[in-house]
């Protein structure tokens, strides 16, 4: 389960020197607010947050609940519009694009698809093909190649026949990240891929996209709870606790102990291994 | 991997015309006089392949002036209650979303009875008289879906039995309106309670109402089918559909309204007919599959052809008196809606 080292990998522990015509996304200094009624104030804010993505990169934004992960998700999905500061896409303000074009430039793979009727796995993953046409559209030929490509690429081809809701929740998420990738998208989002997963689909998925980010130079943005995968398989990582974005770079700077303590409210030990890669075990409650 | 092409389309209504026709003819031959089905088939395969223009002289009258115009009318109501009920599905996600179930035909009997109840008091010229009631129809169906959709929301999401409760109950409240708006119609007035209840293909209509509904028909559908491919994509979520490039909002509102023109439209000519927009799109997810682009034309004309034997249905059993059409479709859409229900609790 070691991950591909490599330029990508590298690159990203570079942290100072990184050069700013290579970024895809750039999170400049973006603040929201949220609040259920415009005359009361506001119930969860986020502060000003800054990070950047560059091709062939996986940044985990990482934190506790209600930290706003999810938030910084779908300001960058251009779902919510920030309050202060922008979000560009290759230059371009995410939540200005036409609901199309963003598609053409942004998948976004979530926990669980809730299917109303049930669906082929093939005819799932050729949804993805949706962002790439008028609105009315029976798919052809390059449609149907992009999505075997995409379903060969998960590992997932020999499920094309079947129900999605017939396979398993291993299974799924990567019939949803073969959509996803089928959406041939610059830039990834992923909430909480591996939620529902046992540890073993964890590490395939995981391990798949680590593959599939270096192959095809997606920039990539995953929320994530899981401390070790994220220490893994992230090139950084962007620590957030209660709306405020606490630090990012690589999981060995963000990854101290008393940073981590502090954060998660428990205790914990961190171990810099000899691959660079940091690993949280966690302690006994000292109550 | 056999994606749904645009012919594979094309062949299947193809299919399902043919079957339409037959039904046609079939509906055709029943009713007081009695008439020779393969006479009949013969003059209507002349008639549309352009061999001959006259249908038998014998039963040419009773065919052209009283059974035909029902059944093209039974044909564009059940096409219409049909692709609404696809339609809504889909926009609200929820399988059991019938214009009937949710209270729309009522809210659309309403317009059509209060835009009857006000037209002799404005001096409207024919032609804008005569497309008053589907207005009043449409009007009340477009605001019925509105409350029933605001009422069966829950912190910002559509909460599935919240909703089928409050079009139940917005519903009734509308049946108990019909009644007392009756009640003010002139006595020259032909359609009383029963039809704006249970629906009633029976009562003749002016030729430029005919005219609307099939405009109104190919109007509204054309619109929806165009958001056909996003309707696929919103059966997984208005988050999902929105992630993959639709325009959500526009497309709830091009549903939302032209559904509720069919709905209205289908309404002001023929009453409540229930359960249409339950059972056949139901029947055709079966045999087509839940791909909006091949079930919202199938639903069209399974919807046509499931009114259509209704309705003799309706003419036949019980003759020489009558019932309602949508006593019949209600006879076989409750128990299944029942039937349907609990399978989704299981």
């Amino acid at each position: 389960m070691s991950a591909p080292r490599g330029s990508v990998v590298e690159r990203g522990a570079q942290d100072g020197s990184r050069m700013n015509a290579d970024v895809r996304l750039s999170v400049e200094q973006v603040s929201y607010a949220y609040s259920p009624n415009p005359s009361q104030a506001p119930i969860f804010t986020l502060e000003a947050t800054s990070f950047q993505v560059r091709p062939g990169e996986i940044v985990a934004v990482l934190g506790p609940n209600a930290s706003g992960k999810s938030t910084v998700l779908r300001l960058i999905v251009g779902a919510l519009q920030p309050l202060s500061g922008r979000i560009l896409l290759n230059g371009a303000e995410t939540h200005l694009m036409e609901a199309r074009a963003r598609a053409q430039k942004i998948a976004m793979v979530q926990q669980e698809s809730q299917l109303l009727f049930p669906a082929k796995v093939w005819e799932f993953v050729l949804q993805g093909r949706h962002p790439h046409g008028k609105s009315l559209r029976f798919e052809n030929s390059d449609d149907v190649t992009i999505a075997t490509n995409a379903l060969r690429q998960v590992g997932a081809d020999h499920l094309s026949d079947r129900w999605m809701d017939e396979i398993s929740g291993g299974e799924k998420q990567r019939v949803i990240l073969a959509r996803a990738l089928a959406q041939q998208p610059v830039l990834l989002l992923l909430d909480e891929p591996t939620l529902h997963l046992d540890i073993g689909a964890q590490v395939d998925f995981l391990h798949t996209l680590k593959k599939l980010t270096a192959v095809n130079r997606y920039a990539v943005v995953i929320v994530t709870h899981e401390l070790n995968l994220a220490g893994e398989y992230a090139d950084q990582v962007v620590l957030m606790q209660k709306g405020k974005c606490l630090r990012v770079g690589t999981p060995a700077s963000v990854y101290q102990r008393d940073l981590l303590e502090q954060v998660f409210q428990t205790r914990l030990t961190v171990e810099q291994r000899v691959n660079g890669r940091p690993k949280v075990s966690v302690l006994e409650s000292s109550e | 991997m056999q994606p749904l092409t645009l012919s594979k389309v094309a062949v299947r209504c193809g299919i399902l015309a043919l079957v339409l026709f037959v039904v046609v003819v079939i509906a055709l031959k029943f009713g007081a006089v009695p008439i020779s089905l393969y006479g009949l088939a013969k003059d209507l395969i002349g008639v549309l392949i352009g061999h001959s223009s006259n249908i038998s002289s014998e039963y040419g009258m009773i065919i052209r002036e009283i059974r035909l115009p029902r059944i093209a009318l039974g044909i564009f109501v059940g096409a219409s209650l049909s692709v609404a009920g696809t339609s809504f599905q889909a926009v609200l996600r929820n399988p059991l979303a019938d214009p009937y179930v949710l209270g729309v035909s009522f809210g659309a009997a309403v317009g059509s009875v209060l835009a009857l109840i006000i037209e002799p008091h404005l001096t409207l010229r024919p032609e804008i008289a005569a497309v008053f009631t589907p207005l009043g129809g449409f009007i009340g169906a477009t605001l019925t879906i509105a409350a029933v959709y605001l009422l069966g929301r829950y912190h910002g999401d559509i909460d599935s039995k919240t909703l089928l409760l409050s079009g139940v109950i917005v519903g009734s409240f509308f049946s108990a309106m019909i009644l007392l708006l009756i009640t003010m119609l002139p006595s020259s007035s032909t359609r009383g309670v029963a039809y704006w209840l249970m629906g009633d293909l029976s009562t003749p209509m002016p030729p430029i109402l005919g005219w609307v509904l099939r405009t109104g028909f190919f109007a509204g559908f054309a619109l929806i089918y165009l958001t056909a491919s996003d309707l696929n994509l919103l059966l997984a979520g208005e988050k999902e559909a929105m992630h993959l490039g639709v325009d959500v909002k526009k497309v709830q509102l091009v549903v939302y309204l032209a559904a509720s023109a069919l709905t209205g439209l289908a309404v002001s000519v023929s009453g409540s007919i229930g359960y249409v927009g339950l059972i056949v799109p139901h029947l055709m997810r079966m045999i087509f599959g839940t791909d909006y682009r091949m079930l919202l034309p199938a639903s069209a004309f399974g919807g046509a052809i499931a009114v259509v034997i209704a309705d003799t249905m309706a003419r036949t059993v019980a003759a020489p008196s009558e019932l309602a059409v949508g006593a019949v479709t209600a006879i076989v859409g409750a128990p299944l809606f029942i039937y349907l229900l609990r399978r989704r609790l299981a």
